[in-house]
């Protein structure tokens, strides 16, 4: 009953993801991570990189590999039908109403009131995937188990992003990039 | 009919093509799917293309594709939408259908294992410079139930482990409630 279950949850996850992108990285965490286990916080960090790195939205991106990792082909497929379902039903009933009645203020309002909860969200999730970067897949956090070189990558790619403007997917490659020397260069 | 389907023919390779070739989010897209719908083919006025824009972020699921759907359905009802939603979700379907094979079988090597573990700081930061910007757009609002929303939403994941699912449906329905009290203010 695997696939029923991928069903369901990439259902929840395409129902509670607004305001797109990576509003609905939390909610993939809490399924995928937290619930099911489905990955581990390391995988779903790769999975996140992989995600910004090719076209297509985080949502169906994490509905493909995770389906093709827990059931192959068909679990891919089960997996990313349930995460458009939800719109697919939602948008095409308002956007049927709205053709009608064309009034959407009530709505809008209502997601101004949900747009800081998505901000928080995404940055809780963001704590999280640094807390496996710097100190590995629920170890504890401790001076002498800090992984100092992606430390010190953070904080320049940080830098990079923020100061110099750099575009995203390069800064993430540069890290890539800089950690094999890293590593390479210590042995 | 002929135009029909000349139409859907249409609508599928232009979802299709966006939808394989955009990086980055669904804003992009949407805007490059204005350019193509109201710009190139004039298909939709303008002003429509912007409540249609605004349908596709009110609701929950990806943009991309919700924005492929009222596009799908304005212009060509039910099946229009279905042609555009297939024709947004294939290319990163097979993308990473394919990457994930790849994935299991590079995954053992050093080099590729160091540079994932490189690249999972660097979309920390990404994700740190996406949630700093945003929330700075939210704290400068100086809205304080926003900013309290944000705060405690943070906390109450972060730190309470709370399910995400349900801290979304409370600031939903604390939305709902403030909408109509401010409703009720006005309309004395």
């Amino acid at each position: 009953m695997i696939y029923w279950q991928l069903f369901l949850s990439f259902i929840q996850i395409g129902l509670f993801s607004f305001g797109g992108g990576y509003a609905a990285m939390p909610l993939i965490q809490g399924q995928v991570v937290t619930l099911h286990q489905w990955l581990n916080m390391e995988e779903f960090t790769n999975l996140i990189t992989i995600s910004q790195m090719t076209p297509g939205p985080i949502a169906i991106n994490s509905a493909t590999f995770v389906g093709m990792k827990i059931a192959g082909v068909p679990g891919a497929l089960v997996a990313t039908l349930g995460c458009i379902l939800p719109a697919c039903i939602l948008v095409t009933v308002l956007a049927k109403l709205y053709l009608r009645y064309r009034n959407l203020s009530v709505l809008q309002s209502v997601l101004h009131s949900l747009r800081p909860a998505v901000v928080a969200l995404i940055a809780a999730a963001g704590v999280s995937i640094l807390l496996t970067a710097f100190w590995g897949t629920g170890a504890a956090v401790t001076l002498a188990g800090t992984n100092w070189v992606l430390v010190v990558l953070f904080a320049l790619c940080v830098v990079l992003l923020k100061r110099f403007r750099w575009n995203p997917i390069l800064v993430m490659v540069l890290a890539g990039v800089l950690n094999l020397a890293a590593g390479l260069l210590r042995f | 009919m002929n135009q029909r389907l000349r139409l859907l023919r249409k609508l599928f390779l232009s979802t299709l093509y966006l939808s394989a070739f955009t990086f980055g989010g669904g804003y992009v897209i949407i805007t490059l799917m204005k350019q193509k719908f109201v710009d190139h083919y004039h298909w939709i006025e303008e002003e429509e293309m912007l409540d249609l824009v605004a349908i596709a972020q009110s609701t929950p699921g990806a943009i991309a594709v919700n924005g492929a759907i009222v596009i799908g359905y304005k212009l060509a009802g039910p099946l229009g939408a279905l042609v555009a939603i297939v024709g947004t979700v294939l290319p990163p379907f097979v993308i990473i259908s394919l990457l994930s094979l790849c994935y299991e079988t590079f995954q053992g090597l050093y080099a590729v294992q160091k540079i994932l573990e490189g690249m999972q700081a660097g979309v920390g930061a990404v994700i740190a410079s996406v949630a700093w910007d945003m929330g700075r757009g939210v704290v400068e609002e100086r809205d304080t139930v926003s900013t309290v929303i944000l705060i405690a939403s943070f906390v109450a994941s972060c730190f309470l482990e709370i399910n995400v699912v349900y801290i979304i449906l409370i600031c939903g329905v604390l939305g709902v409630v403030r909408t109509l009290l401010e409703k009720r203010r006005a309309a004395k």
